[in-house]
């Protein structure tokens, strides 16, 4: 056979056309973003089942991670960065942007280019046409309808005129679009995996495939001379400073690489350092790698038995941490109580599953070194790779990128130690992405739970006490195991008057992956065992599952089972009146189509959460900035990281009224820790509260700086007119630059040995109905509609709450019906599911405004209020239906049919 | 071989395979083995083979009716299929082909590939085995068909030789006015592999199934049709069909605990979707939604 002649694949791209250097086999979705720098298409999986590759190819829509080059030559390809060239496609963007379609933006490449093969094909499409054009995509953040919604209005946005930003004064409770929202829709948003020097070396670890091992790792200059690119192995002995980190100062108990023992399957063994192409090349096997593999602690209560192995040192008993709430006396008020109910239910580890999977760059430039990642924590990061480089924190620089998705899993470092040591060390910038498989292997979890619990009420429905036992597998390191193991007793009665409580949760250690930060930190799981509590209690004192949770529900002036009395802001009964009127009327529809018969039974359910927003009983302050230089626009210096939640926008509602001028007149300067304050981390759902509340003060300290400059009174009105600073219709001439801080750290106390105190400065509150239908011979659930009511305090922007209401719901749903993660089992997005856009039903929400005062205008927060009470609301229709009680989550079809009474 | 080649024509792409010192992976559409390369590579198992990428050769595009049966080439896609204006009993395929992955997969994965592939959960075998379907293998040596039910010879096993590709799959026709659908159960709405699917096509003659050929997959490691039951249902009228069906039916599955569901679901589930179809069959005129 003759090699045939050598030539270059030619691709057609955008209609443009290319001569490309790549093998015929290569993936088109490589070949765009690293051969012709398109890095608007996006990748998350290489395997198809995440859709955020998808191009169109010759008009259909295709995963570029599963074209191989040369299949490609020839046809049009048309990625996102040709869309704004087509009518329709600027069309769709402008529908995306301003109907909030796109939060984190890394899904909506993929999800632009399925919905303009359908607007080609179909200008006007319904929601059946959207929903089967778009299946093949996967989106974590937006629970899918205000993306359905933006397809179907893309045609209206064909002659549009653009939106009218808020005026000055205006911008708090309008339903404003992303100030960053744009570079998600081009194209042109950078990633952790967008921006690296073209010159970076990349980085590639190896992994422990064992849960828990022993090895010893051999010379490694014949690997080395056998791979010319191959520059460098790491390993534990190559870390200049502290071989550990950790989210607490005193706990950095996970090695950036392991010393002779792997605790997890995806604890890190080493890291090779070198050229793409040689990495690529190097099998696992070649590596002087041997292992002894012990048997692993695969569940809490292995771990926790008399004589277990400890996992590590410093816990003999494997538990990490234990968190304790006690009032009264639990057990003499169930004694007393009218009726008593209990139950144990068990949880799975949930993935994050945020579709950009971990990726950055870091340089070294001289004595400093420079770390570019997807984070929601960049001044943490900074004392991570400070103290595994050993150097002061002056010395280290952390740059955000683009966040594809956090969820709580970005908390926590991943390659930021790694690179900085790998940079630093080679002096040469180094990149680094992980794949779809070690992202899920390596990346924190949501702690599976093993709860047992009791609780009681008097004749009238009045809850009289709680006992709450929960063992949360935190897995083989510390990680936000601790904030679990505190949050949870705080929150286990949920937001009701409980006079007598007793609550426990432990953290245990595991050879399991690392459990961490995940949406609502251990309380989602709390939330299952509680409200199916409350709905056998309503049952069995024969009130109404609603009016139950409206008896019992906190109020303000109400006393919560820490001591703490609630003075404001309490909207939970709120929350249940707006509800009454859909409670009511979904019911009658179940009731008349179960009437029938049949296999599929309707059902209704409900289940309320409250939330404290930010740190539990520990401070977590936040400093925000505006600047104004002469003659210059005001810039708002905002460390904050954006994950797709909105805080780039609110913070900027917030901060533009507190100011007096319109958001639009504002320059950003975002995430960087050498240019923007620590604000803390993006988690706890805290950013609207605590930033927002620096936000505002910032913007009132320029004003008022302003105003004393100007010598004009409060109520001056400002205005920017041609670059010039106007009070009150005149102008104000700077020679200096005036700046306003602001700081704010919400008030809370630390909490006892028995948990009394003031862990939280407010709480977010809600309710929410769930109505389904479930096939009772395939134990399928069939979701139908939920409604949504929640106590935000304020909505700042209520474009944004909806979103994050709706992701947070379509979370919850894969929490109840089909997330699983099993170590070694589950590590693609094939066999672990989360939701598609097929699987969200139509949402209601309804806003309830029960303003806090410490709050910016009155706002809370939203992030993880959204995910708590869907699972239970669903677990408590599904046993409206059919008197199934779900004990065993996620409740898969087999488990549900199990359930089932017989 | 080189590392990558993409004959148009079969006699070129079957000298390269005959030629080539060691087997090349044969790429077709690629939905099964990129993902495939992937989960190796995140491991640290490279694939250094060469690949030998037939979607390219003339012969095997596109369906055409051959007198008494219908050719699918090689290279015909799960969209075209979809697409496709074919007879009743193609509409179990169709629908199967409306289930696969999402539309990105359906446009360019093929029906061939499904099929070489040898999952067990494949969605294009139980409709093609309720079709009788055969399948068309070439190579220098000449050209073989072999049933469906053959070729598939286990889990990811199949019974293509190593210089062997494969061309087509032949559908015989079935009776005008056969009827046809397909059931498929999974965990989510969208890009799902399947827990159980089930397919019928049955034939009717003067108001009585004059045929009934029924199977059921993703419950044994290649999907089985139930001979029992089609069998008994010989003779009776569609609507007397669901009640005839009983468990001992479904005997001869040997389902599996996997991270999708338990091995007595799928046994009791797959009863219960055979029974949905079969009743679903019974009403006149219903074709499946394609
Ligand atoms: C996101 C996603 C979702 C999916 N969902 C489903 C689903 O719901 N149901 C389902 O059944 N499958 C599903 N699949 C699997 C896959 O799409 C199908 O099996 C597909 O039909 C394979 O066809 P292909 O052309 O892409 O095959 P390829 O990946 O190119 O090849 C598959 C196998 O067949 C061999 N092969 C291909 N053509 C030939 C030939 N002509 N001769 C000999 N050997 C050949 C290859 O060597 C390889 O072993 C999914 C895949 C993805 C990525
Ligand atoms: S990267 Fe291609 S589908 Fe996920
Ligand atoms: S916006 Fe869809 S994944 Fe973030």
């Amino acid at each position: 056979m003759n090699a045939p002649p050598p030539r270059l694949p030619k691709l057609t791209v955008n209609g443009c056309d290319h001569a490309v250097a790549a093998p015929p086999d290569a993936r088109l979705s490589t070949v765009l973003r690293d051969r012709l720098g398109l890095t608007g298409t996006k990748l998350g999986c290489d395997a198809g089942d995440c859709g955020a590759c998808t191009v169109l190819v010759d008009g259909a829509q295709a995963c570029a991670c599963l074209v191989p080059l040369a299949q490609a030559e020839g046809v049009a390809v048309l990625t996102v960065e040709g869309l704004a060239a087509l009518p329709m496609g600027m069309a769709l963007q402008s529908a995306f942007q301003a109907l909030g379609a796109a939060q984190c933006g890394y899904c909506t490449p993929g999800m632009l280019m399925a919905a303009m093969a359908l607007l080609q094909a179909v200008p006007r499409p319904d929601e059946a046409q959207v929903m089967a054009a778009l299946g093949g995509v996967l989106c974590r953040c937006t629970g899918y309808r205000k993306i359905i919604e933006a397809v179907m209005a893309a045609h209206r946005f064909l002659e549009a005129p653009a939106a009218v930003p808020p005026a000055a004064g205006a911008a708090v409770g309008s339903r404003m679009a992303r100030a960053d929202g744009w570079p998600k829709l081009d194209g042109t948003e950078r990633y952790g995996a967008d921006s690296a020097p073209a010159d970076a070396l990349w980085l590639r670890p190896i992994r422990s495939p064992h849960a828990r091992a022993r090895f010893t790792l051999g010379d490694m200059a014949p690997l080395v001379a056998r791979h010319p690119g191959l520059h460098r192995v790491l390993t534990a002995a190559d870390v200049p400073g502290r071989n550990g980190y950790g989210i607490y100062p005193d706990i950095k108990d996970q090695p950036v690489f392991a010393e002779g023992l792997v605790r997890y399957r995806g604890d890190m063994v080493c890291a090779l350092v070198g050229e793409r192409e040689a990495l690529d090349a190097i099998r696992t096997d070649e590596l002087p790698l041997t292992w002894e593999v012990l048997p692993p602690l695969a569940d809490p209560l292995a771990a926790l038995a008399e004589g277990a192995p400890p996992l590590h040192q410093r816990w003999l008993d494997n538990v990490l941490t234990t968190g304790r709430v006690v009032q009264g006396d639990a057990a003499a008020a169930l004694a007393a109580s009218a009726h008593v109910a209990e139950g144990a239910w068990q949880t799975s580890f949930v993935e994050h599953a945020y579709i950009e999977p971990e990726a950055g760059w870091a340089q070294r430039i001289g004595d400093r070194i420079e770390v570019h990642a997807s984070t929601q924590a960049p001044y943490m990061d900074l004392e991570e790779v400070a103290g595994v480089l050993g150097l002061p924190h002056e010395s280290v620089r952390i740059v955000p990128t683009a966040c594809g998705g956090g969820f709580g899993g970005k908390l926590d470092v991943a390659v930021q130690p790694m690179l900085a040591i790998a940079a630093w060390l080679l002096r040469r910038p180094v990149r680094a992405t992980w794949s779809r498989a070690e992202s899920m292997a390596s990346s924190t979890k949501r702690h599976p739970a093993r709860i047992t619990a009791r609780a009681g009420c008097d004749a009238e429905g009045r809850l009289t006490a709680l006992e709450f036992e929960g063992i949360y597998d935190t897995g083989a390191y510390a990680s936000w195991g601790p904030t679990v193991a505190g949050r949870v007793p705080a929150h286990s009665t949920g937001p009701y008057r409980v006079p007598h409580v007793r609550s426990r949760a432990r953290a245990v250690l595991t050879n399991h992956p690392p459990s961490g930060a995940f949406r609502g930190f251990g309380v989602p799981q709390a939330a299952i065992a509680q409200e199916a509590l409350w709905d056998r209690l309503a049952d069995a004192a024969g009130i109404d599952r609603l009016e139950f949770r409206h008896i019992n529900a906190l109020r303000a002036g109400d006393s919560t089972a820490t001591g703490q009395v609630i003075t404001h802001s309490a909207g939970l009964a709120a929350c249940l009146e707006a509800l009454r009127p859909r409670w009511t009327a979904l019911r009658a529809e179940a009731a008349t189509a179960n009437a029938g018969g049949g296999p599929l039974r309707h059902g209704v359910g409900i289940a309320c959460m409250w939330y404290g927003i930010g740190n539990t009983g520990m401070s977590n302050p936040s400093t925000m900035r505006v600047t104004l230089e002469p003659g210059g626009r005001p810039t708002f210096h905002n460390g904050a990281v954006d994950i797709g939640q909105g805080s780039t926008t609110v913070l900027l509602q917030i901060a533009a009224d507190a100011l007096g001028l319109p958001a639009n007149a504002f320059a950003l300067v975002l995430g960087d820790t050498d240019l923007t304050a620590d604000a803390g981390k993006t988690s706890a759902s805290r950013q609207t509260f605590v930033s927002g509340r620096a936000a505002m003060e910032a913007g009132l300290a320029l004003r008022d700086a302003i105003l004393l400059r100007a010598n004009a009174g409060p109520e001056a009105r400002l205005a920017l007119a041609d670059g010039v600073l106007m009070v009150d219709g005149r102008p104000l001439h700077l020679d200096t630059p005036l700046e306003g801080t602001g700081r704010f750290d919400p008030p809370t106390t630390p909490l006892d040995a028995n948990g009394q105190g003031v862990p939280y400065a407010t709480y977010g509150f809600a309710a929410q109905i769930a109505a389904l239908a479930v096939d009772t011979e395939l134990g399928i659930v069939h979701l139908q509609r939920i409604v949504a009511a929640h106590d935000v305090g304020r909505a700042i922007n209520p474009l944004l709450v909806e979103g994050q209401i709706e992701g947070g719901i379509a979370q919850g749903i894969g929490l109840a019906l089909m997330e699983e993660y099993l170590p070694g089992r589950t590590e693609n997005l094939h066999d672990y599911l989360i939701p598609t856009i097929g699987d969200v039903p139509v949402i209601e929400t309804i806003l309830i405004e029960d303003p806090e005062p410490l709050g910016p205008y009155g706002a809370k927060g939203i992030g993880e209020p959204a995910l708590v009470p869907t699972a239970p609301a669903i677990f408590s229709a599904i046993r409206d239906a059919t008197g199934a009680e779900i004990t065993r989550v996620p409740a898969l079809p087999h488990r549900i049919l199990e359930a089932l009474p017989r | 071989m080189a590392a990558y080649r993409r004959p148009e024509s079969l006699a070129e792409a079957l000298a390269l395979l005959a030629e080539a010192p060691a087997p090349p992976l044969l790429l077709a559409g690629g939905t099964d083995l990129y993902p495939a390369r992937a989960a190796a590579e995140a491991w640290g198992r490279m694939e250094s083979r060469p690949v030998l990428d037939l979607s390219a050769i003339r012969e095997t595009a596109g369906m055409s009716d051959a007198g008494d049966h219908t050719r699918i080439g090689a290279r015909v896609t799960w969209a075209a299929l979809r697409e496709a204006p074919l007879p009743p009993w193609f509409d179990a395929l169709r629908s199967a082909a409306t289930r696969v992955g999402g539309a990105q997969v359906q446009n360019r994965a093929t029906l061939v590939g499904n099929l070489c592939n040898a999952s067990p959960a494949a969605d294009g075998v139980p409709p093609l085995l309720a079709l009788d379907a055969a399948i068309e293998l070439a190579s220098r040596r000449g050209t073989r068909r072999l049933p469906l039910g053959e070729f598939l010879a286990g889990n990811r096993r199949t019974a293509l030789a190593p210089d062997e590709i494969a061309t087509a799959v032949l559908v015989p026709h079935a009776a005008p006015g056969a009827r046809a659908g397909f059931e498929k159960l999974g965990a989510r709405s969208y890009l799902v592999i399947s827990i159980v699917m089930a397919a019928a096509v049955i034939e009717l003659a003067e108001g009585r199934i004059a045929r009934a050929r029924i199977s059921v997959g993703a419950c044994s490691p290649v999907a089985l049709r139930l001979a029992g039951l089609e069998t008994e249902l010989r003779g009776m009228t569609v609507a007397e069909a669901p009640a005839v069906l009983r468990a001992d039916h479904l005997a001869a599955l040997s389902p599996i605990d996997d991270v999708r569901a338990t091995a007595s679901y799928r046994r009791q589930a797959a009863q219960v979707l055979l029974r949905r179809l079969l009743t679903r069959l019974a009403a006149p005129a219903i074709r499946e939604a394609a």
